[in-house]
C-alpha cells in the first residue's frame, strides 16, 4: 500500500495532463498543478517549458527564455505550442468554463477575477482545469458566465480548428472533456464513482472509470523532499 | 523640453467623464501615486482601461469609476480586490469585459492608428454576448471569421516606471515592461511617475521603454507605485497589501483606513506606510 495524500495523487494526476505534450510551455495555474507539470518535466516531459510565474523561463538552476506578459498574449498564446491548466469556479455539461462571475453579469450576485485569459487560451491551445472542492456548484449545467469556449460554442463560432478541451483534474478524480459528453476517467484511491457523481450536476458516463494511479517511489522522493518539502500541497487538498 | 511636474499638475489636466488608461498589471507597477492624487481630486465619471489591480479598487473606493474596461481586477497575492467586486456587487459600475488579449489587441490597434485589429480569441465566449457592439469580420484570404476589436483610444494615460529623464524618456528596470507602452501610444497624452528623475540612463538600452515623442508630463514619486511591485527598486509591500484587503472587505474597518493613509498628501501618506512597517 502506498502512503501517498489525495493531494500527492492530485499532482501525480495534473502531472500526467501534460503526458505526451513535448517541448511546449506548460501554464500550470496554482500549486497543484504547478507542483504537476514540474513533476512531469523531472520524469517522463524533460522538454516541457516552465516560467517562474513572472517573465521568465527557467529550468530548475538557470533561467533560459524572456516571456514577459505582452508576448504570452502576442505571440505565444495564438502560436498554440502551450498547455495551460487553469482553475473554474463553473464547469458545465458543455465543457464551458467560468471564473468571471456568479449570476447576471449586470450585477453579479459574486464578482470573480473576470475573464482574464481563458476566452483567448481555448480557442488556440490544449486547455485543462483544476477544481480542488469537486461539488454540484462547481460542475453545473449551465454555466453563468461563459469564459472558456465549451465544444457547442466553439463549433458555432467556427473556432473548432485549435481548440483542444483536454481533462478536469478534482480532489475526487479525473474527467476527460469530450464533445459527445464528459467522461469520468478515475478516481482517487478512496473516491467512489458514486462520490463523483453525486457532486456533479450533469451526467457523466463512468463506463470506463478505473482508479487514479498512485505516485511511483521516485515521484513521491522529488514531490516531498524536491519540489514541495513544506508540504503545501496538503493545504490545498486532503 | 523639462517636462516635470506634480502628481496633483497631473490630476489637473485631466477632467470628468474621461477615458484614462493605467499602465502595470494586477498588484505590479501600477502609478499608485498618481492614482492617490485622483483620490484627493473632485475628478469623476471616469472611464478607466486597466489590467486591474488596487488601481481599479482604490478608484472604487471614492466612486470615481462610471465604467470600467478590463480582463481581470486582481491583487495578484491575494485573488480578489474587495473594493471592485463590492462596486459589482452593487451595480455600481457599467464594465466592458474583455479577454486579456483582445484588450491588448485593442489598445495595439489605437496605437497603430487601426480602427480594429482581428484576433481569434473572445470568439465562442460571452466576450461577445456582454459587448454587442463587437463585431466579426471575414479573412478575405481564407473563409476564417475572427474578430474585430476595435480600438481601446484614450484620453490619457497614467504610468509608472523606474528612472525618466526630465524630458520623458522613461525606463523599466524590472523583469516586464507589461503593456506601458501601449497605453502611452493608444492616449492623447501620456504622464509617467517614476522613482527617480536621472540626467543619464544606466542599463540596457532595450530597457528604455518610452520615447519623449509619446509623453508629456514627468512626475518624480518615490515609492510611487506603493503597494504594488515597483522590482528592482523595490517588491510589493506584502503586509501592507493585506492590511488594505482586510480594510476594504470591511465597511466598518475602511473609515479607519482612510483617515490613516489616504487623507493627507503623498509626503503624509509615505510616512504612514513607514510608520505601519
Amino acid at each position: 500500500m502506498s502512503d501517498a495524500t489525495r493531494a500527492e495523487v492530485a499532482v501525480i494526476a495534473c502531472a500526467e495532463l501534460f503526458r505526451g505534450d513535448g517541448e511546449i510551455l506548460a501554464s500550470p495555474m496554482g500549486l497543484i498543478p504547478s507542483l504537476g507539470a514540474r513533476l512531469a518535466r523531472l520524469t517522463f516531459e524533460p522538454d516541457l517549458l516552465l516560467t517562474d510565474g513572472e517573465a521568465c523561463l527557467v529550468t530548475d538552476s538557470a533561467v533560459e527564455g524572456w516571456q514577459p506578459f505582452r508576448k504570452v498574449l502576442d505571440t505565444v498564446v495564438p502560436h498554440g505550442k502551450r498547455h495551460v491548466v487553469m482553475g473554474a469556479n463553473q464547469i458545465d455539461r458543455h465543457g464551458n468554463q467560468n471564473i468571471s462571475a456568479i449570476g447576471d453579469h449586470t450585477r453579479p450576485k459574486k464578482q470573480l477575477l473576470g475573464m482574464r485569459g481563458a476566452p483567448g487560451n481555448t480557442v488556440n491551445h490544449r486547455t485543462s482545469y483544476w477544481v480542488p472542492r469537486h461539488s454540484r456548484r462547481v460542475f453545473v449545467d449551465e454555466v453563468d458566465v461563459v469564459c472558456g469556449v465549451g465544444f457547442e460554442r466553439a463549433r458555432d463560432a467556427g473556432v473548432e480548428r485549435f481548440h483542444d478541451l483536454h481533462r478536469v483534474v478534482t480532489n475526487l478524480g479525473v474527467l476527460d472533456l469530450r464533445p459527445d459528453g464528459i467522461r469520468l476517467l478515475s478516481v482517487h484511491p478512496g473516491v467512489s464513482v458514486d462520490d463523483v457523481v453525486e457532486n456533479t450536476t450533469f451526467e457523466l458516463d463512468v463506463t470506463q472509470a478505473v482508479e487514479t494511479r498512485l505516485p511511483s517511489a521516485e515521484e513521491l522522493h522529488l514531490l516531498r523532499d524536491v519540489l514541495d518539502p513544506k508540504s503545501l500541497r496538503d493545504k490545498e487538498v486532503r | 523640453m523639462d517636462k516635470r511636474m506634480t502628481a496633483d499638475e497631473v490630476v489637473a489636466q485631466l477632467w470628468d467623464g474621461m477615458t484614462l488608461g493605467i499602465g502595470g498589471w494586477g498588484s505590479r507597477r501600477k502609478p499608485m501615486a498618481l492614482i492617490r492624487a485622483i483620490l484627493r481630486s473632485p475628478l469623476k465619471d471616469l472611464t478607466i482601461v486597466s489590467y486591474g489591480g488596487p488601481d481599479v479598487g482604490l478608484l472604487a473606493s471614492a466612486g470615481k469609476i462610471r465604467r470600467l474596461v478590463f480582463g481581470f481586477v486582481t491583487l495578484d497575492s491575494v485573488p480578489f480586490d474587495p473594493w471592485f467586486n463590492r462596486a459589482r456587487e452593487n451595480g455600481d459600475i457599467e464594465v466592458t469585459e474583455y479577454d486579456e488579449g483582445v484588450f491588448g489587441t485593442g489598445l495595439s490597434a489605437a496605437a497603430q492608428r487601426l480602427p480594429f485589429l482581428p484576433t481569434r480569441a473572445g470568439l465562442g465566449s460571452d466576450v461577445l454576448r456582454y459587448n454587442p457592439e463587437l463585431r466579426t469580420i471575414r479573412s478575405p484570404y481564407t473563409d476564417e471569421e475572427l474578430l474585430a476589436v476595435p480600438a481601446l483610444k484614450l484620453d490619457a494615460s497614467l504610468v509608472h516606471l523606474n528612472r525618466a529623464d526630465a524630458r520623458g524618456n522613461a525606463q523599466y528596470l524590472g523583469p516586464d515592461p507589461y503593456f506601458d507602452e501601449l497605453f502611452a501610444l493608444a492616449a492623447d497624452r501620456c504622464y509617467v511617475s517614476t522613482e527617480r528623475i536621472v540626467d543619464e540612463f544606466d542599463g540596457p538600452v532595450q530597457t528604455l521603454l518610452l520615447n519623449r515623442a509619446s509623453v508629456h508630463g514627468v512626475v518624480e514619486t518615490p515609492h510611487g507605485a506603493h503597494f504594488t511591485t515597483a522590482a528592482p527598486d523595490y517588491g510589493r509591500d506584502e503586509p501592507f497589501q493585506r492590511h488594505y484587503a482586510a480594510s476594504a472587505k470591511d465597511p466598518e474597518l475602511w473609515p479607519a483606513f482612510v483617515d490613516r493613509f489616504l487623507s493627507g498628501d503623498e509626503a503624509s501618506y509615505q510616512a504612514a506606510i513607514a510608520e505601519f512597517a
